[in-house]
């Protein structure tokens, strides 16, 4: 019996590989190329000190353009700042503040639990000042594409001279991994554009990748916890199925042995 | 159905409440000691059980949710980012109900293919079979709406283009689809009405799925040979045999759960729901959840008007046909038990109709393979290929091969085959 229903698996998986073929229609993007990042894998956890340096990176080019709408200057504490540091760090910016006693809107430097201030105040001063194009909130975008990261590095990293036939639009940047090949976002990271503090050399590369893990970090900032529970969850479901299963084997003894339960049994 | 069995516990208390509300009673004669089960369920039996507990989990994970959740647009994919991020163990319970709507549809898929393969639809189970069905079809609204309430790009188009549907019903159907959103397009009334619906519905579950274990109580289980049981001999009582099973079950089964929850929880979602609900940009493709990519891949291979040959009246449009297909390809599993001509039960002993079963699995792969593509190329006409087999299945195939087949001989009881000591001990 065992073997048919393997034999009736093997069936269905070739019928269905004979109708479907190897049709694999071309996606319009180029497929992200393929990094190795420390979060990847069961026991994956962020590199801090490469996501301080991309902390640095969005702080000192993509803030310009970019908003972190759920990111929080608390956040940088998983990232290993200490309070102080946050503190600063925050201070830096200015918010909205409380309406003063006569009613009038007053503005106040951040505190750690706000939320990093966007760029611009609304969506048409973002797009007024990128030519028509709307810069992307950053806090999910790692998520919210295929292969996120590996989207995002190669995004930054994938700049190119447009190809002879390629018809560009002006004001547009050839890209073959962005989404129809041309982006409005001009190459943000040249040589040098950041002074690493822990001075690392600042490549477009190293930028890229540290970027990347900075908004992996804000996209996810739970994975951690979730491998290291994930972890314990796995050995104890694992110790309690062999436990379940050999008290089944045991409890079934009889009935394999064809023991009769009920007494009117004929 | 077995005699059921009174219990008169021991302890004072406990009996004078027995006395006069058996529940104790209730519990043994359906799931426990006093529950006379074939002895030769196989595996496949674990998934009844498994799907009642997925829908207990996702009761729990959900209220958990709903109490942090905000059914507002302006606010909706905020509230879904702060469970996330600052509750407490938000984003375990999140991944939670997202992954477990999608394990209780593979459990819910695999308990119907069982049925489907050993004959549990037929005499003296066509009810059961129905109710089952019944709960598939809520399952299928609750898991839609709930899609919705992140209010991600997938939520809103998916809404759109699932509400649209009903627009091709004729005369009233702009009206039904102006009621579904209260309002003339997908917006706020749509989000709060589809958040309340999505928490009644699992409780209109959890009443039908009381119904279906009541049927199941009444017919008894059914079993992989597909003969009825004979004697006592051919049974053993529920409790300890199958629970022990089922708790073996609910471990592997939850081993895999969780290895999704926490190691690849968005594996089954759509990076698009990770960007908020905007009316003024449409998705690349919209892609429903794949639990329903079949029946989408039918909705949508019907691209053809039926009309009068030869002139320009169109009897059905094909929106409306498409509509009418993805309906019937569940509704036909209604009229299952006298589609299936066969008088046997278990495909075990249905030598050609077993190539049939398989070719229709592959075709559902097929199908769903074919949802989650943009129709084009050669995807369509393998849209359309799929859905008429599908159809053809259980309009030709199976009443016809009922009548033809020649099947194997059947055992003469359960115990006979499965445990031949059981005889010999009389």
């Amino acid at each position: 019996m065992t073997m048919k229903f393997f034999k009736n698996i093997a069936l269905a998986l070739t019928a269905t590989a004979a109708l479907t073929g190897a049709v694999m229609a071309a996606g319009a993007a180029k497929h992200p190329i393929q990094q190795k990042w420390s979060f990847d894998g069961a026991f994956g956890k962020y590199d801090r000190a490469s996501a301080q340096r991309g902390w640095q990176v969005y702080k000192q080019v993509c803030s310009a353009c970019h908003s972190l709408k759920y990111f929080r200057f608390r956040n940088l504490a998983e990232l290993g700042y200490s309070e102080d540091m946050i503190k600063a760090f925050a201070a830096e910016y200015e918010v909205a503040g409380e309406p003063d006693d006569a009613g009038d809107e007053t503005v106040r430097n951040a505190l750690p639990q706000d939320a990093f201030p966007a760029p611009f105040a609304n969506e048409n001063a973002a797009r007024a000042s990128n030519g028509g194009a709307l810069p992307p909130d950053l806090s999910l975008l790692a998520k919210a594409r295929h292969d996120g990261s590996n989207y995002l590095f190669s995004v930054l990293t994938g700049y190119e001279d447009a190809p002879a036939d390629f018809d560009l639009a002006a004001g547009k940047n050839y890209n073959p991994y962005f989404k129809g090949g041309q982006i409005s976002m001009a190459p943000p990271l040249a040589e040098g554009i950041v002074e690493y503090e822990d001075g690392t050399a600042a490549t477009p590369e190293q930028m890229a990748r540290d970027v990347t893990m900075f908004l992996t970090y804000v996209a996810e900032p739970k994975l951690e916890d979730r491998h290291r529970m994930g972890m314990n969850v796995l050995i104890f479901l694992g110790i309690l199925s062999i436990i379940l299963y050999l008290s089944m084997k045991k409890i079934w003894k009889p009935v394999k042995e064809g023991k009769n339960f009920y007494d009117d049994a004929e | 159905m077995a005699k059921w069995q009174t219990i008169k516990p021991e302890n004072k208390a406990l009996a004078w409440v027995e006395e006069r509300l058996p529940v104790l009673a209730l519990v043994s004669n359906v799931v426990g000691p006093d529950t006379p089960t074939p002895r030769n369920l196989n595996y496949f039996w674990n998934f009844g059980s498994l799907a009642g507990l997925m829908l207990v989990v996702q009761l729990i994970s959900g209220i958990v949710l709903a109490m942090h959740y905000t059914p507002d647009t302006s606010l909706a994919f905020d509230s879904v980012e702060r469970i996330m991020r600052d509750v407490n163990y938000g984003w375990l319970i999140r991944y939670m109900h997202a992954n477990g709507a999608s394990f209780f549809f593979i459990a819910v898929y695999i308990h119907i293919l069982r049925g489907l393969y050993y004959g549990s639809y037929k005499a003296p189970r066509e009810v059961l079979w129905m109710l089952g069905l019944v709960i598939f079809l809520l399952m299928m609204a609750t898991a839609f709406m709930g899609y919705v309430l992140p209010w991600g790009q997938m939520s809103f188009w998916g809404a759109t283009v699932i509400t649209n549907l009903f627009s091709a019903v004729p005369v009233v159907g702009e009206d039904i689809v102006t009621l579904l959103w209260g309002g003339f397009s997908v917006d706020n009334p749509t989000l709060k009405r589809f958040f309340s619906l999505h928490y009644l519905l699992p409780f209109v579950i959890t009443g039908v799925v009381i119904l279906h274990i009541w049927a199941k109580k009444v017919s008894d289980s059914g079993n992989p040979l597909g003969v009825e049981v004979q004697s006592s001999a051919d049974q053993i009582p529920f409790h300890p045999f199958y629970t022990i099973k089922d708790a073996f079950g609910v471990g592997v089964f939850f081993f895999v759960f969780a290895a999704f929850i926490f190691y690849d929880p968005n594996a089954m979602g759509h990076p698009d729901n990770y960007i908020p609900a905007d009316p003024l940009v449409t998705p690349d493709s919209i892609v429903p959840e794949w639990y329903f990519l079949p029946f989408y891949a039918i909705l949508r291979s019907i691209t053809f008007d039926i009309g009068i040959p030869f002139t320009d009246i169109v009897i059905i449009p094909a929106k409306l046909l498409g509509v009418i297909a993805m309906f019937a390809a569940i509704i036909i599993l209604f009229f299952l038990p006298w589609l299936d001509t066969s008088k046997v039960r278990s495909t075990r002993f249905r030598p050609t109709y077993r190539y049939f079963f398989w070719f229709l699995v592959a075709d559902m792969v097929l199908l769903t393979i074919v949802g989650g593509k943009k129709p084009e190329g050669i995807w369509p006409l393998l849209g359309l290929i799929g859905t008429a087999y599908y159809f053809a299945h259980f309009l030709v195939i199976m009443p016809l091969l009922g009548k033809i087949e020649k099947t194997l001989p059947l055992p003469e009881s359960i115990a006979k085959a499965c445990a031949p000591k059981a005889q010999a001990a009389e």
